[in-house]
């Protein structure tokens, strides 16, 4: 059932798109990502969606109310803020309180959800201390608990754990997750950690240049993105220009940059057609037979090796392997024709 | 040579070396030209003619047209402080984003700091006086009989301390306006504040200590009034502020020893009027107000 619809959503800065005609239909109790390089518009839209920032062009609706025409304070979502925002003159708990008594809610009313908020974070021992006393992931827990204690009907989350070191990172993200799942709250979550969006989104939407390039489920994106720039995005590190000399109905046979492979064709595609072809580290093997290439770099992986190697012509390939090859080896490389995606250049 | 290094190096952990010597050219103007000085003043007023060395402070309060120079100069200065500051602050609040044009309101706003108090006092007698535009004005349009005084009393003083004090408060309101990060007013916004929540519950409270600080900046200079209380003022009367009073023992009575006493009186009354303001301040948060000033 779709909740909240976002029509065509449009917002330009001195003549310039940051965003071009978004649209996504949102539903109840969903967890989406806006992902992408910054400077994609994604900050943009959740600053839109938020009512911080006016739509140039599009509407916004929840059920069939108007919602693009209301400032934020009556739009009645919370968000939560990439430096946190939290506000450095009120203490853990009077932050926490505020919106609810910006509603004027009663005291007891006040007083015993944000005590639930506090304890849902697991700060009870810092209620009364100032924001700058807390650490960065307490903080950023504040800062959750502030936006969530309004029960709102949709939270906004922007790069909430990118000023958080690694270890936090993935402590504060199951814990978003597990807030979701218990609380139920409908949430947009804008990150450029593809990691962090498949991760934790139930519909992830790749972002480029303020247009949109793909919406789907974390497991369509990994295996079938759309085009090479969602691709490139979804850890596809080799990008290789190349031509196609031969399609058939199951693969496409490519060559250039002195190396041919088969692939699957993203698209309708010729021969003779400019192509660019998207392969994982991790799908290109050491094996006989395949593309001869020379190693260049090894890094240690823990599980496995990093290996970046050159072709005969120069290009430069990245792969896994998991005996270590030393830096000069002549290797042979192949790669399963499946996991090889063909895309119009 | 063990020990001397490690002695060199302790002194270095406290902030003892040689980059200290920099100090020196700064520290000499200040003793030359402040606190030799200051001192020298300060001595003065304790050695009047006649009277024991508390002589010159007894005469001045014992003398009720002097002692009221006290009264009458807070008068002038502290509602004009006070409204310099609460005008700035509206002003100053709605130009803290970037919009066209701001650098020509600024500049506009900014200019009197500029023009020096005699050319503002000039100004205020040709548009302010019984014969200047504005009486004419109110006179030709039916709405007064006679023109207003505006000028040579109080009011004259008052509008001069307002149009050179008003810049100086807007400017550094306006800097610890920027300090403070815009986002906290779009969190609020979030949470469902209107605007005045936000601004009182949130802009306020960070602003209040510079607002302090403002507020006894430019009560310290309508303090020390002096041109324009003579211009445009009533200096004999109701306008007769200290720094006037201070002037007359000197040049006038050649009392050297009065004047100082008076100098130091100042400043007596200006530190307990800060020292108020600021334990007021202290009261408030002071923390970092998460932007970038």
């Amino acid at each position: 059932m779709t909740w909240l619809r976002i029509k065509s959503v449009t917002r330009r800065f001195g003549g310039k798109e940051a965003l071009s005609g978004l649209t996504l239909d949102i539903e109840q109790g969903e967890f989406i990502a806006l992902l992408g390089p910054s400077g994609c518009g994604k900050s943009t839209a959740l600053n839109c969606l938020a009512g911080l920032l006016p739509l140039s062009e599009g509407s916004i609706w929840q059920d069939d109310q108007r919602l693009d025409t209301l400032p934020p304070e009556r739009r009645g979502f919370g968000m939560v803020f990439q430096s946190y925002a939290l506000f450095p003159h009120l203490s853990v708990r009077r932050n926490i309180a505020f919106g609810l008594q910006m509603r004027r809610l009663p005291r007891a009313e006040v007083r015993r959800r944000t005590d639930e908020a506090i304890k849902l974070v697991r700060l009870e021992e810092h209620a009364t201390k100032l924001p700058g006393q807390l650490s960065g992931g307490q903080q950023q827990r504040v800062a959750i608990a502030r936006a969530v204690v309004l029960e709102p009907s949709l939270v906004l989350m922007d790069e909430p754990l990118s000023n958080l070191d690694a270890k936090l990172r993935l402590e504060m993200r199951t814990e978003i997750r597990r807030l979701h799942q218990s609380l139920g709250l409908t949430t947009v979550y804008v990150t450029h950690d593809q990691e962090e969006a498949l991760s934790m989104a139930d519909r992830l939407v790749v972002l480029r240049d303020g247009r949109v390039q793909q919406i789907g489920t974390p497991e369509e994106l990994h295996t079938r993105p759309a085009n090479r720039h969602v691709a490139d995005f979804m850890g596809y590190r080799n990008l290789l220009p190349m031509k196609v000399t031969a399609v058939t109905p199951a693969v496409v046979t490519v060559e250039g940059a002195g190396l041919a492979l088969q692939g699957t064709a993203v698209g309708t595609l010729a021969a003779g057609d400019e192509v660019v072809a998207a392969v994982r580290p991790e799908d290109l093997q050491v094996g006989e037979g395949g593309v001869p290439v020379t190693v260049e770099v090894v890094e240690y992986q823990g599980r496995e090796l990093a290996v970046e190697a050159r072709t005969s012509q120069g290009t430069m390939l990245h792969l896994r392997a998991a005996e270590r090859p030393a830096p000069g080896d002549r290797i042979s490389v192949v790669a399963d024709p499946a996991r090889v995606l063909v895309f119009p250049a | 040579m063990t020990e001397k290094t490690a002695l060199r190096h302790r002194l270095a952990e406290r902030g003892v070396d040689r980059q200290l010597l920099l100090l020196l050219p700064a520290l000499l103007a200040v003793l030359i030209l402040f606190v030799y000085p200051f001192a020298y003043g300060m001595g003065l007023s304790f050695q009047p003619d006649e009277g024991g060395v508390l002589g010159a402070y007894k005469n001045f309060f014992e003398d009720a047209y002097q002692r009221d120079t006290i009264w009458t100069t807070l008068q002038l200065a502290l509602p004009a402080a006070f409204l310099n500051v609460a005008a700035s602050v509206p002003i100053a609040y709605r130009m803290r984003g970037r919009f066209r044009g701001k650098r020509l309101l600024t500049t506009v706003l900014v200019v009197p700091i500029t023009l020096g108090t005699v050319l503002t006092a000039e100004g205020l007698l040709n548009f302010l006086g019984p014969t200047g535009w504005f009486n004419r004005a109110l006179l030709n349009a039916g709405l007064v009989d006679a023109p207003l005084r505006l000028t040579n009393n109080y009011w004259g003083v008052f509008l001069s301390l307002v149009i050179t004090g008003f810049p100086f408060a807007f400017l550094l309101i306006l800097s610890y306006l920027s300090g403070i990060d815009p986002t906290l007013e779009r969190a609020a916004a979030t949470l469902g504040a209107g605007w005045w929540p936000r601004f009182h519950r949130i802009t306020l409270p960070l602003l209040a200590p510079g607002l302090a600080t403002t507020f006894c900046l430019t009560f310290v200079l309508a303090f020390s009034v002096f041109p324009s209380a003579i211009l445009v003022g009533d200096p004999a009367g109701s306008t007769r502020v200290i720094s006037i009073a201070a002037y007359h023992a000197a040049y006038e009575a050649y009392d050297y020893s009065l004047a100082s006493a008076i100098a130091v009186v100042m400043g007596v009354v200006e530190l307990a009027v800060v020292a108020a303001v600021l334990g007021v301040r202290s009261l408030f948060y002071t923390g970092s107000t998460g932007g970038k000033g």
